[in-house]
């Protein structure tokens, strides 16, 4: 039996970005707020000390920030009559764990979507017509536009510092920056980090092309930068150590560099770690939540009873707790009813290796930053015309060098010896000379009525609750764009120069074993509609009116950017609906 | 339901202390209790006689580390029997300004009586009037822990005899009010002194070397006079007041014991009294010595140039500037130069957290480096940032590492 703990006015279930953004904004509001998070707490400099932090052993190969499978995972499977099998060691993506969430060990690519991926399914129809989509795709509008949505990008991104070069200022188009982006209202923080030789070189060879490369908007900053908080930052030193790491110089915007040490200075605040939340408790009528139960780690278990529950762990994470918690309807493919584990999507994501001789290049790829880089965004969302391809979607492309870790950085041309002297040589000859794109292309993932989340019949976690079950395939439609894209970038990498290239494309069946990106999203779909979505416009729960469901989760496809700055800009969006809405008369706040 | 019956104890313990005040202060004097309120901020007597974190303010039970042994501080609730309450108003102010005791005997000069002597007894009765409004404790502590020979009080008269001067402070009528608010804050509630003032062997100021820093309790606190090389010569008032208002400013960042000062006491002073003091710190004299510059080509120079580049660049720039209120300019720092290198060596050894304060929220920290370098690389690094961007200071010795690291290596961060 849970014993019971006074009572908050908001629980928030996982610190991480869109935990913290709410915590902050709610115990704002003058609300004594709860946080309570699976994973230890973390501290910049305490937990990320550049003494020790530049290990890619521990960090990158051994996933040291990361869940542990003993602890909690998922079974996977491709097809629905397969038998989904547990993930004993992460591969596809990495669950985050502890305060900070993904904040902690992200690049900090910071994109916005464009305008016309909040209404896809109305644009793509209205411009091709319905039988140009895959009969199986169930892509679907978000239930907001970006308009509505760009007062809390700006938020997000003065949040957090961003560097970059606007491309689209209230309407007009600048130079230098992505032409493709929808309006903002400001310029970013600070300008665009200075960008190494294999960019450079990179955006030089895309001009040559015709395109309009610009650098990508990034979390890691040119400049020192104090954000609304008060929080200082100071500029990256492109040491090559974004992803997988925690930054150890106070440059890469994580909940710990930009609003953690605000928050927990609040006297309505706390929070406790290494406490994992069992379920959302609700009352007799199923429609209000009355608070959560988790376990500490000594093994104990707790009631913390709250008016507002805040659903904010990694978005696999609260598709799994709402299923445990019987909140809403599962979603069954074959009936095609139900909404929690619907549309569940990943990113479409491929690279392109060029190798260049060592004599003439010397790109020093040790100069790295996690998301430092030229793109171009020609073959992005609905940017070009899709009819003659018989694809819809697409992605940006670039080149973002994010460091040479010896471990990850032995690239040799295809061809050579897998081992050997010959092998060898050939690392030591292409070291520094070799083009080894961070993400290279990365490409959208619409969701289909066959790929989605549901809990496993046979596997069940350490509390004896079922493990998420992912299904999970690629369809032709992105394995078409993949190859689109890919072609693309590897035409622009061979015009910088490279000797060799070796593209890899993205193919079926879907590989959950080796790294594609942690941008898994969906499974609890924002929307307009009570029967295929789970939250409404302002992330609030269709079934019960005191839950609000934050993250990537409410992603109803996922677009060809990265998700975070959305993520941030969703919280910060239902934030403002709680304290401008919601609380005035508490209730649904959209009928439906 | 177990919480009610103390509640009534704490109730009774309050009605009964109310009844026991001693003295005349009245507790519907806000001006004077406010001004005591002040004082006591000015004072920084929360510092001494709270157990931090313990959520019980003045209670005492916390163990000052003296050259002597410990101390710990006494209870100054206003509790019957192991606070204040019974106390006359003459015995309060025979302790707080003459150093002497209730019953007679004399206080440890580890309370600051031959500083806040610069008190009126009006200042110090506010205090009291204050201190009577704080919520009282029960807490007995047996103050004198102090091993033989220096439990035994009767040899404080001595002490008395060479180093405490009894009185108020008389305004010196050359200087603007301004400097003489910032004398009697400085010599007088504040007791810079107590850590920057470097001592004899008895524990008295060394009065020739005001300020001039000395080492304590595992730290080496900075000169703070306006020597431009080891002092604040180049600090703006400005600076100073940034520095004691937030914890940070352009050069460097309070940490360790100066970090619970800004914290307790001088983050919740007023501009005019911070301004007051930087005003009177900058003008008193410093040592101004200049020693020579090593040569580049030095062996520690040579390899202290290439740990720098490889371990602290990163934060503090490759010309030791840093970054403005996040990372300390090291090039700017005059305690990166100062005699006693004790406090640059434990902070690479061991690492800092900055204070966080309502301005500074950030609190950046300095990681540790102890075991990742040896005591000569430390030796080196230091010796070399001592020696550039136009600095001039002694080499740091293995030796003095390895002192450092033994002494640090039990005492709390």
């Amino acid at each position: 039996m849970a014993k019971r703990l006074p009572k908050k006015d908001v629980v928030i279930i996982g610190l991480g970005w869109t935990g913290s953004i709410m915590a902050n904004e709610l115990t704002d509001e003058g609300l004594e707020v709860m946080a309570i998070e699976r994973g230890p707490w973390r501290d910049s400099p305490t937990d990320f000390s550049p003494t020790y932090m530049q290990d890619e052993l521990r960090y990158r190969i051994r996933h040291e920030l990361f869940a542990r499978p003993e602890q909690m995972t998922f079974t996977f499977r491709n097809k629905m009559d397969q038998t989904a099998l547990p993930i004993r060691s992460w591969g596809a993506f990495m669950p985050p764990n502890g305060v900070g969430g993904g904040g902690v060990h992200w690049n900090g690519e910071m994109w916005r979507f464009l305008p016309s991926d909040f209404v896809l399914k109305t644009h793509l129809t209205q411009r091709y017509g319905t039988s140009f989509l895959p009969e199986d795709m169930t892509i679907q509008d978000w239930g907001i536009t970006y308009d509505e949505l760009e007062p809390f990008y700006d938020r997000f991104e003065y949040t957090c510092g961003t560097s970059g070069t606007a491309g689209n200022l209230r309407g007009q188009i600048m130079e230098g920056g992505n032409p493709f982006e929808g309006p903002r209202s400001r310029p970013y923080p600070t300008p665009a980090q200075p960008q190494p030789f294999s960019h450079t070189l990179f955006a030089k060879a895309a001009r040559e092309l015709g395109y309009k490369p610009f650098p990508q908007p990034s979390g890691n900053l040119s400049t020192a930068y104090t954000n609304p908080l008060g929080m200082k930052m100071g500029p990256c030193t492109y040491c090559g150590f974004c992803e997988w790491f925690g930054c150890a110089n106070y440059s890469k915007a994580s909940p710990q560099t930009t609003i953690l040490p605000h928050l927990i200075r609040k006297d309505n605040f706390s929070a406790r770690a290494n406490s994992e939340v069992l379920r959302i408790e609700v009352d007799k009528t199923g429609k209000r939540a009355t608070g959560v139960v988790f376990v500490d780690a000594s093994g104990e278990e707790w009631e913390q009873p709250a008016d507002l529950v805040i659903l904010s762990a990694f978005s696999i994470f609260n598709v799994q707790l709402l299923l445990h918690s019987k909140i809403g309807k599962p979603y069954d493919p074959v009936a095609n009813v139900g909404t929690v584990g619907r549309n569940y999507s990943h990113q479409t994501v491929s690279s392109v290796n060029g190798f260049f001789d060592p004599k003439k290049y010397n790109f020093n790829p040790f100069i790295g930053s996690g998301s430092i880089g030229m793109c171009v965004d020609e073959f992005n969302g609905d940017n070009f015309d899709h009819g003659p391809h018989g694809f819809v979607g697409g992605g940006y492309i670039g080149q973002v060098q994010t460091g040479a870790r010896p471990i990850e950085s032995t690239l040799v041309p295809p061809g050579t010896p897998s081992w050997g002297a010959e092998w060898k040589q050939t690392v030591k000859h292409y070291y520094l000379s070799t083009v080894k794109p961070g993400t290279g292309v990365h490409g959208g993932f619409y969701s289909y009525r066959d790929i989605y989340l549901d809990l496993d019949p046979t596997y069940k976690d350490r509390f004896g609750r079922s493990l998420m079950r992912i299904t999970m395939d690629l369809k032709p439609n992105e394995i078409k764009q993949n190859k689109f894209l890919t072609d693309k970038f590897a035409e622009i990498i061979k015009t910088m120069g490279a000797e060799k290239i070796a593209p890899a494309y993205r193919t079926a069946p879907y590989d959950i074993t080796t790294y594609q990106t942690t941008h898994i999203n969906g499974g609890a779909v924002m929307g307009t509609d009570p029967n295929t979505s789970v939250v409404n416009r302002y992330l609030q729960s269709w079934d019960v009116s005191n839950l609000f469901v934050l993250g990537a989760s409410a992603f109803p496809q996922n677009p060809g950017y990265n998700p975070t700055l959305t993520v941030g800009a969703l919280a910060y969006w239902a934030a403002d609906a709680i304290r401008t809405k919601y609380l005035q008369s508490p209730g649904r706040l959209v009928d439906g | 339901m177990a919480r009610f019956p103390h509640r009534i104890a704490a109730l009774a313990v309050l009605s009964c202390s109310t009844s026991v005040w001693a003295g005349a202060s009245d507790p519907q004097e806000f001006t004077q209790i406010e001004r005591g309120r002040y004082l006591s901020i000015l004072s920084d007597c929360t510092s001494c006689h709270t157990v931090p974190d313990s959520g019980q303010p003045f209670a005492g039970g916390r163990a000052i580390e003296t050259p002597f042994g410990n101390i710990v501080a006494p209870n100054i609730t206003p509790d019957p029997e192991t606070g204040i309450a019974a106390w006359s108003d003459e015995q309060f102010d025979a302790a707080v300004r003459h150093g002497v005791g209730r019953d007679g005997s004399k206080l440890y000069p580890a309370m600051p009586y031959n500083t806040y002597t610069k008190m009126s007894r009006d200042d110090v009765l506010a205090i009291r009037a204050y201190l009577n409004t704080v919520t009282p404790v029960r807490n007995a502590v047996i103050v004198n822990t102090l091993p033989f020979p220096f439990n035994i009080r009767a040899s404080l008269g001595v002490w008395n005899t060479l180093y405490f001067k009894d009185g108020e402070y008389q305004p010196n009528p050359a200087q603007s009010t301004e400097w003489n608010r910032g004398a009697f804050l400085v010599d007088g509630p504040a007791h810079c002194g107590a850590c920057h003032t470097p001592k004899t062997a008895l524990g008295g100021d060394k009065a020739d070397r005001y300020l001039q820093g000395t080492y304590l309790q595992g730290w080496s606190a900075p000169d703070i006079t306006g020597d431009a090389r080891l002092g604040l010569g180049h600090w703006s008032n400005e600076d100073v007041v940034a520095y004691l208002k937030s914890g940070h400013n352009r050069v460097t960042a309070a940490t360790g014991p100066m970090g619970e000062v800004v914290a307790l006491s001088t983050a919740k002073m007023t501009d005019r009294d911070l301004v007051a003091i930087a005003t009177y710190l900058k003008s008193l004299p410093g040592r101004s010595q200049s020693p020579s510059v090593l040569p580049a080509d030095d062996p520690a120079m040579v390899a202290g140039a290439a740990i720098y580049r490889d371990q602290c660049s990163a934060c503090h720039g490759l010309e030791g500037r840093g970054v403005n209120e996040l990372f300390p300019s090291i090039s700017d720092s005059s305690m990166v130069r100062s005699d006693d290198p004790t406090t640059s060596i434990r902070l690479v050894l061991r690492g800092a957290r900055s204070v966080q304060t309502r301005s500074q929220e950030t609190g950046p920290g300095m990681p540790s480096y102890g075991k990742q370098l040896n005591d000569a690389e430390v030796a080196a690094v230091l010796t070399y940032v001592r020696n550039s961007w136009g600095s001039a200071a002694t080499s740091v010795t293995p030796m003095e590492v390895s002192k450092v690291r033994s002494d640090t290596a039990l005492r709390p961060d």
